[in-house]
């Protein structure tokens, strides 16, 4: 028998966690909706692994040639920008979100 | 670091992200929560800072990148004012989608840093179609998140604005998107105009569906822009292989997607009709044909009085209430009335701010206990042994035509029963229609008293009365 794509494991991570998020957002109680699209926001500013990965480009294999050269530099110029947009988001997401949190009291007794 | 513990500690960030979701079932886990998003983040990074090849360039970079934007960020935390919560978060999805676009665009020009190039530093046609949908949905969200602002700002009009044959230009974009997806894949990623293309195309789409839906559907748009960052997200993680952003990706795509769908309820609409915008065009009419009557005007004086010797006070917010930075009035107003031995509860309706759970934070922020905070479903039928029903700011959420006149507009809202209340004191600037351009009947009910004025001022004087 042949070996499955890996495609293949990757796509039942992803459908398995719609699962989970689905449950998971339905069980977050209405008051916190707000804080939780700040930390969603958050989390999905985890693309920074991407622009890491374009920051440190290099020009790649000798085959690849100077073609791959200039890509790279190219490349670690998005991923600059892309690392300041991403964390902007991931601080001001966490930190808005922690800001929030902090006001939500309980009723003193 | 080995590919294999690399993979392993992007599974463990993606739990934690999940955990983080998961706290916000109580404000008493939410905090935690937080943390725990916070600890996944700082896992990602660190996993792909170990098994990336650094060099000075590079470092510079990543560490001058993250000083400006996380200082950005740090203060923008620090000072945007509750109300302007919505603007934020558009402006936050607007940066997750032009990061999405950014490196896709990189992956395009350097695969061997994704390593997704073959040993001739092709791209394979799977990769090429996800990082076509990672920056498509990414410009889309950008552009979108964008005009949501604008709208939220007030930067731009909150009326929609209609093209002509808005539907066939958006269907128009999508299928050129479609093409050029396809030709970039059979080109094997060096038809890069082709990859610009889809880029610019699904900015103008990106503008185009958001600009024809009006400012009363924002929440909607907000929600939905969440979770279109969040499927550009998981196109890009399945081109990275990277599990973290996979299911981050799916966790906020349908956490945005459920979101959407709670404000349509709570709004009566269908998803489709939202997207398809235009709502608000003919609000005028309606409010021109509503019936007139004679509405009973009352004064601070009336209300303090009817309120302080009453059981049980339900307090319904809206947005208005916001707007005129009322709420620490209100609180002020709520405990003395608690010091006279009355109940004081609130009562929220979905869509009662400008985004899910907005009011919840507007009142939490001026330190009301969240445990007399209600959602509609929890209080409604407390309203018939209320003795008052105190409706600061909010307007078409009270709306009974919402239940018995199916020619309004806002016909089958659910909407709170505050006419079932002994008394409903409304504090409202004029008599005119509410945000949807209905028009009250509530008003003109017997048990229904007016206090007209600013919502501030209205409550500070209550308070006056009441000391």
């Amino acid at each position: 028998m042949e070996a499955v794509d890996p495609v293949i494991f990757r796509l039942a991570i992803f459908v398995l966690a719609v699962f989970v998020g689905y449950y998971v957002v339905w069980s977050v109680t209405p008051a916190l909706h707000t804080p939780l699209m700040a930390v969603t926001n958050a989390i999905s500013s985890v693309i920074i692994v991407g622009a890491l990965l374009a920051a440190t480009a290099t020009a790649g294999s000798e085959i690849a040639g100077e073609a791959a050269s200039g890509g790279a530099g190219f490349s670690r110029g998005l991923g600059f920008i892309a690392i300041i947009l991403a964390s902007v988001n991931i601080f001001g997401g966490f930190l808005v979100t922690r800001r929030m949190l902090a006001m939500y009291k309980k009723k003193e007794r | 670091m080995s590919v294999n513990l690399a993979a392993l500690l992007y599974l463990v960030s993606g739990i934690l992200f999940i955990l983080a979701l998961r706290g916000l079932s109580s404000p008493e886990t939410a905090r935690r929560g937080n943390v725990f998003g916070m600890a996944g983040m700082a896992v990602a990074i660190v996993t792909t800072l170990l098994a990336v090849n650094l060099d000075g360039l590079s470092l510079v970079l990543i560490v001058a990148g993250v000083a400006i934007g996380g200082g950005i960020g740090a203060v923008i935390a620090r000072r945007v004012p509750m109300t302007a919560m919505p603007q934020l978060v558009a402006a936050f999805h607007s940066l997750v989608g032009m990061a999405a676009v950014l490196v896709a665009a990189a992956a395009l020009y350097a695969p061997e840093a994704f390593h997704i190039a073959d040993g001739l530093g092709n791209l394979k046609h799977l990769s090429l179609f996800e990082l076509s949908m990672g920056t498509a949905i990414g410009a889309i969200t950008f552009s979108g998140s964008v005009i949501a602002f604008a709208k939220l700002n007030g930067n731009m009009s909150g009326a929609p604005i209609i093209l002509p044959v808005r539907h066939l230009i958006n269907i128009g974009i999508g299928l050129f998107i479609a093409v050029m997806i396809a030709f970039l894949m059979a080109s094997g990623g060096d038809a890069k105009l082709a990859f610009w293309l889809i880029t610019i195309a699904a900015f103008v789409l990106g503008v185009t569906l958001i600009i024809p839906i009006g400012g009363a559907d924002m929440p909607v748009v907000v929600s939905m822009l969440n979770s279109y960052s969040g499927w550009a997200a998981a196109a890009l993680g399945f081109t990275l292989e990277n599990t973290a952003l996979l299911v981050t990706g799916a966790l906020v795509g349908s956490s945005g997607a459920i979101l959407s769908y709670i404000m349509c309820k709570g709004m009566n609409r269908s998803f489709i009709s939202v997207i398809l915008g235009g709502f608000g065009e003919s609000g005028d009419a309606a409010a021109e044909a509503g019936p007139q009557g004679n509405a009973k005007q009352g004064s601070a004086d009336d209300a303090a009085f009817v309120m302080k010797n009453a059981g049980k006070v339900i307090i319904v917010p809206g947005y208005g209430m916001a707007v005129a930075q009322a709420q620490h009035a209100l609180k002020e107003m709520a405990d003395m009335l608690k010091e006279e031995g009355v109940d004081v509860s609130y009562a929220i309706h979905p869509v009662a701010g400008r985004m899910p759970g907005h009011m919840n934070v507007l009142l939490a922020e001026a330190q009301v206990p969240y445990d007399e905070v209600f959602e509609l479903e929890d209080i409604n039928s407390s309203f018939s042994n209320a003795d008052v029903a105190f409706v600061i700011g909010a307007n078409d959420v009270t709306n009974p035509a919402a239940e018995d006149d199916p020619s309004s507009p806002i016909y089958g809202m659910p909407v709170l029963q505050v006419w079932k209340a002994k008394t409903v004191f409304f504090v409202k600037r004029s008599l005119g229609s509410g945000y949807a351009g209905v028009e009250n009947p509530l008003f003109f009910r017997d048990n229904t008293m007016m206090l007209l004025g600013d919502a501030k001022k209205m409550v500070e004087s209550i308070v006056k009365v009441l000391d």
